[in-house]
């Protein structure tokens, strides 16, 4: 199993390292194309602003790499919502895989939302032994809009897309990493899917 | 439904956990990591590691151990104590660390709020504040509560959350150490006045305490130490209390 998780200078990724880890997989860091296009697995994470994590990943190239990417990759929190259509924060344009759009709750709630919330209607193998209504940890000021690709809802404010998937492409709000046992079930899940590179 | 959240606190110094710690299955009660790890299995929400002695001599055993706590620990944890400067918060982040919390420094220069944020997100920067009330008005106070001020607490709980705190750790001194129960008073206006999430700390003594921070006080999540420390009061009895009380929690 070769797993790399995209290094774009986004964020704290050494927690997912280590999630990962714990699960026995020793995950590589790294942006460079061919090394992530030979990997069995792929995780784009990110934490931080919309905007200048998109700036990153154009500068090195990831922007037109990763939606070709043919194994299944996993985008973790602000990951998933770079790799929608439009992100309000920054007024940014995504990569384009999930057909959605990320906006900011409003002032009616407290933003960012931190702690611990459910995650239902769960609809991937990636949720295999999930159940309905499991908590994972989230910490995020905008979310993703429903859509076709919708796989799992989370209710704050509004009810809203916590996890997206289109063909190899998958995508979580939450921090499975961060999210005890059933996040690192979560992890578990996707270092089992088909590799169909 | 987002839920309240139980986050106890360690003090550490030099790496361990000062004592004050009083746990029946611990191996080493003064390893961080077993009692990281402990807390995360009878469900704590979070974790809040408090350097009580920070130095910059010892900056390295603590990074150290904030690296074995990421490599181990599943449950997000927050780093305080002694930070003052970016590149300091770059280290502990690069360690694992989920979130960092500064107190002191925030009040002498108000820009490096400004500048965590910009540079690390929001989510990652929390603002701890210790005050209490002198001639019935909340006085921020710095260095452990030693140095008073003439900042009102609301006034500064308000500019950091413009400056782009993404959290508030309010410690009440006049009920730390009091197990009388919370501030719940100024939190709640603390609620009412900003739109980010507020952590009690301060006067936790038991069940009936939290419940009174989360409604009343309209908490976010509350923050206590030795009566984790020392089973005083079990963090799952805790969660199913508050749940029949209608709190919403992890359980």
């Amino acid at each position: 199993m070769k797993l790399v998780i995209i290094d774009y200078g986004a964020g704290n990724i050494k927690s997912i390292q280590f999630a990962f880890k714990r699960l026995g997989v020793d995950a590589v860091l790294s942006n460079n194309a061919e090394e992530i296009k030979a990997a069995d697995k792929v995780i784009f994470p990110g934490v931080g602003e919309a905007s200048s994590a998109m700036k990153m990943l154009k500068k090195s190239g990831l922007d037109t790499l990763i939606p070709t990417l043919k194994q299944p990759v996993l985008g973790i929190c602000l990951g998933m919502q770079l790799m929608c259509l439009h992100s309000e924060e920054g007024d940014t344009d995504g990569l384009a895989i999930f057909q959605t759009k990320v906006k900011r709750f409003s002032n009616s709630v407290k933003v960012p939302q931190m702690g611990w919330n459910v995650i239902k209607d769960l609809k991937s193998d990636l949720f295999k032994g999930i159940k309905e209504n499991e908590y994972m940890y989230l910490v995020h000021s905008f979310y993703a809009e429903h859509c076709n690709e919708t796989i799992a809802a989370t209710d704050y404010e509004i009810n809203y897309a916590s996890a997206l998937q289109h063909e190899n492409f998958y995508g979580v709000q939450f921090h499975p990493e961060k999210s005890g046992k059933e996040g690192e079930k979560i992890l578990k899940n996707f270092l089992e899917l088909n590799t169909n590179n | 439904m987002l839920t309240k959240r139980i986050v106890p606190c360690l003090d550490i110094k030099n790496g361990r956990t000062v004592k004050g710690v009083n746990f029946v299955d611990l191996r080493d009660a003064g390893d961080p990591v077993e009692l990281a790890k402990q807390y995360a299995e009878v469900g704590a929400d979070e974790l809040v590691f408090l350097d009580i002695a920070a130095t910059l001599e010892n900056r390295g055993t603590t990074l150290d151990m904030v690296t074995r706590v990421a490599e181990q620990v599943n449950i997000p944890f927050t780093v305080g104590g002694g930070i003052s400067s970016v590149e300091h918060v770059d280290a502990l982040l690069k360690c694992g660390a989920d979130k960092v919390s500064i107190n002191s420094s925030a009040v002498k220069r108000p820009d490096l709020v400004n500048e965590l944020a910009n540079k690390f997100g929001s989510q990652c920067v929390v603002v701890a504040i210790d005050a209490k009330q002198v001639d019935g008005h909340w006085k921020v106070h710095l260095a452990g509560g030693t140095i008073p001020t003439e900042i009102n607490l609301f006034e500064w709980a308000k500019e950091v959350e413009m400056r782009g705190a993404g959290e508030i750790l309010f410690t009440s001194m006049d009920h730390d150490g009091t197990k009388a129960g919370f501030a719940n008073e100024a939190l709640a206006q603390l609620s009412a006045t900003l739109n980010i999430p507020i952590i009690a700390s301060g006067g936790a003594g038991n069940v009936q305490h939290f419940i009174d921070t989360f409604k009343e006080g309209k908490s976010d999540a509350a923050l206590a130490a030795s009566v984790f420390h020392f089973g005083e009061i079990p963090i799952p009895e805790l969660k199913k209390e508050l749940k029949k009380h209608n709190i919403e929690v992890r359980l």
